[in-house]
């Protein structure tokens, strides 16, 4: 019964990871990796000595960190506010809409947002300008209102979506211990400071932990989606740089010395970051 | 009673309103897509469309609808997102089962275990995937979509925990009738497992319907584009780069209305197919992130 899994597993995931010595090679695709010749460490140091791709690993730590520390706390609060919700109908109709932008591609959401935030009269500058007599701002076009845009949708996409994890912990959470301040005549504002938020805190803790293993993919599909030759600077991150790089002008070997550099950070990343997870609040795979 | 003092009201009051307007804002993109993919081509074109269509007409979805590139594109991600999606659960189901197993039973299941999960944990990147699937000889077929994600471990360690939720006096019973392991799976764990196979054929289909970016590398033909990619390209590609080398597709993109048209076409499976779905994503998610 495992035979299907195990071969489609060696094809498409181990037979890639041989690929990586490619890294140390000047490779030729007409000579393969047989023919071509070893160079050692060439591409790892070139990786240093460009200005660009430090420029590009910056970028994408900036990137990702903002990600994670804003996924971490707008889910939260949004829990926090939704669960003072008592009417079943609007929690569920509130849930829904806010699910919603999750589950559309970035190539969908990329033309929206390209269509939105147009300078050129597009619904979000109109909005601003009649509204709020701001000029028109050129979110795509300019390196950090980019860095804006790509973390700020990104949270409006993936919000809803985090915010479930947070609500099953709070059904979670003992009724008796509220009834109990409730006894005491603690408000609910304090309540939510001394019951609800340290009860949240163990699986907050995970998700950070979890997420850090991320730091060097700041979503490839989202920027590639949403970028263009103006933004290149302030908007590149490790992997759409390697598909620049890597696949549109075939510098294969250095595109995969970057890429297993960043595999093998991210490996490190997630395996310390998992054995802390499991100590801290153990939390296991399976 | 916290829910009958002054201060909790205004808080409650703020609080329906501000959830409200979130909510609002969260479909505010789609709703002026579908506005603008149904008004008229001038006040389309003059960006005059906010959320509701101006001069109200379907001549969008008539000539998107009638473009024989967008519908061959819309075939090919059907059919991908049905063979791909079949094919997955089917190899992912197989894999479970004997991983679900004690080790005292499965005596080489932790090797095993490991042996897919590293592949999350390290991967040889986009150049060597690019090259082992050239030297497959997958480059230019539906295969190269669809078989590399054919073994998703995250939907297998999710299966798995799944079965051993299973009570295992049910296998017992079968086996003392005289059942074969492959008799179990499919007359035991198949028919207790629907509601979770359900779940992740659905996360796998949004998955396959949303992919662009193996369909870009892959496929050499923008007629053999899967309709995700196949938008990438006329939406995305020639916005930001003014290549103009796709003629016919040209003409097309110079209008806003098909271009809304084309998005919200791109998007309507996944909008008809997940509220109904939405309390098994739930269940699906919590089920694979909170463990007591």
């Amino acid at each position: 019964m495992l035979l299907p899994g195990v071969i489609l597993a060696l094809l498409f995931h181990y037979l890639p990871m041989f690929g990586v010595v490619i890294a140390f090679q000047e490779y030729k695709p007409y000579l393969g990796v047989t023919g071509s010749d070893w160079v050692g460490l060439k591409h790892f140091r070139a990786i240093f000595e460009r200005i660009d791709s430090l420029q590009v690993i910056w970028n994408t730590l900036l990137i990702a960190a903002l990600k994670i520390a804003f996924m971490i706390l707008v889910p939260v609060v949004f829990a926090l506010l939704l669960n003072e919700v008592r009417k079943m109908a609007f929690k569920r109709l509130v849930q829904t809409l806010v699910y919603l932008p999750h589950f559309l591609s970035w190539v969908i959401l990329g033309a929206i947002l390209t269509d939105l935030l147009s300078p050129e009269g597009g619904l979000v500058n109109r909005v601003l300008q009649e509204w709020f007599g701001i000029p028109p701002v050129f979110f795509l076009g300019n390196g950090d209102w980019f860095r804006f845009t790509v973390v700020t949708s990104e949270v409006w996409k993936e919000f809803g979506f985090s915010t479930i994890i947070y609500l099953a912990s709070l059904a979670g959470i003992n009724p008796e211990l509220y009834e109990a301040a409730e006894a005491d005549g603690a408000s609910r504002w304090k309540q939510t400071l001394h019951i609800t938020i340290p009860s949240l805190v163990p699986i907050m803790t995970v998700c950070a932990t979890l997420s850090l293993s991320s730091i060097l993919s700041a979503g490839f599909d989202q920027i590639f989606n949403l970028y263009n030759p103006l933004v290149y600077d302030k908007g590149d991150i490790i992997d759409t740089y390697v598909y620049r790089v890597g696949i549109l002008s075939q510098k294969l070997s250095f595109a995969t010395a970057i890429g297993l550099f960043k595999s093998v950070v991210s490996c490190i990343l997630i395996l310390s970051v998992y054995r802390i997870a499991l100590k801290t609040a153990n939390y296991r795979i399976f | 009673m916290y829910h009958k003092t002054l201060p909790y009201r205004m808080f409650s009051l703020f609080n329906y309103v501000f959830l409200a307007v979130i909510a609002f804002l969260c479909m505010l993109p789609l709703v002026h897509t579908l506005a603008v993919s149904l008004s008229g081509r001038a006040p389309a074109n003059a960006n005059l469309v906010g959320l509701l269509p101006i001069d109200f007409t379907w001549d969008a979805y008539h000539k998107t609808l009638s473009n024989a590139n967008f519908l061959h594109s819309l075939w090919i991600s059907v059919i991908r997102t049905v063979i791909g999606t079949a094919i997955a659960m089917a190899v992912t189901f197989l894999t479970a089962y004997p991983l679900s197993k004690e080790s005292t039973v499965f005596r080489s299941r932790t090797w095993y275990s490991w042996f897919f999960v590293v592949t999350l944990l390290f991967g040889g990147g986009l150049v060597p995937t690019y090259i082992i699937i050239q030297k497959l000889g997958l480059m230019n077929s539906l295969w190269a979509l669809i078989l590399p994600g054919a073994i998703d471990v995250w939907l297998l360690v999710l299966l798995l925990n799944f079965f051993r939720g299973i009570p295992h006096a049910l296998e017992e019973a079968a086996l003392i009738d005289g059942a074969g392991q492959f008799r179990i799976l499919l007359l035991i764990y198949l028919p207790l497992s629907l509601p979770a196979i359900a779940t992740l054929s659905l996360f796998k289909m949004v998955g396959h319907w949303n992919a662009w970016f193996d369909g870009l590398i892959y496929l050499k033909n923008i007629q053999d584009y899967p309709l995700a990619t196949f938008l990438q390209t006329i939406l995305i590609q020639i916005d930001s780069t003014q290549l103009s080398s796709l003629g016919r597709e040209m003409e097309n993109i110079s209008n806003n209305t098909v271009k809304a048209a084309q998005i919200f076409i791109g998007a309507l499976p996944i909008l008809m197919v997940y509220p109904f779905l939405q309390k098994y994503f739930v269940k699906g998610m919590v089920v694979g992130s909170v463990k007591e």
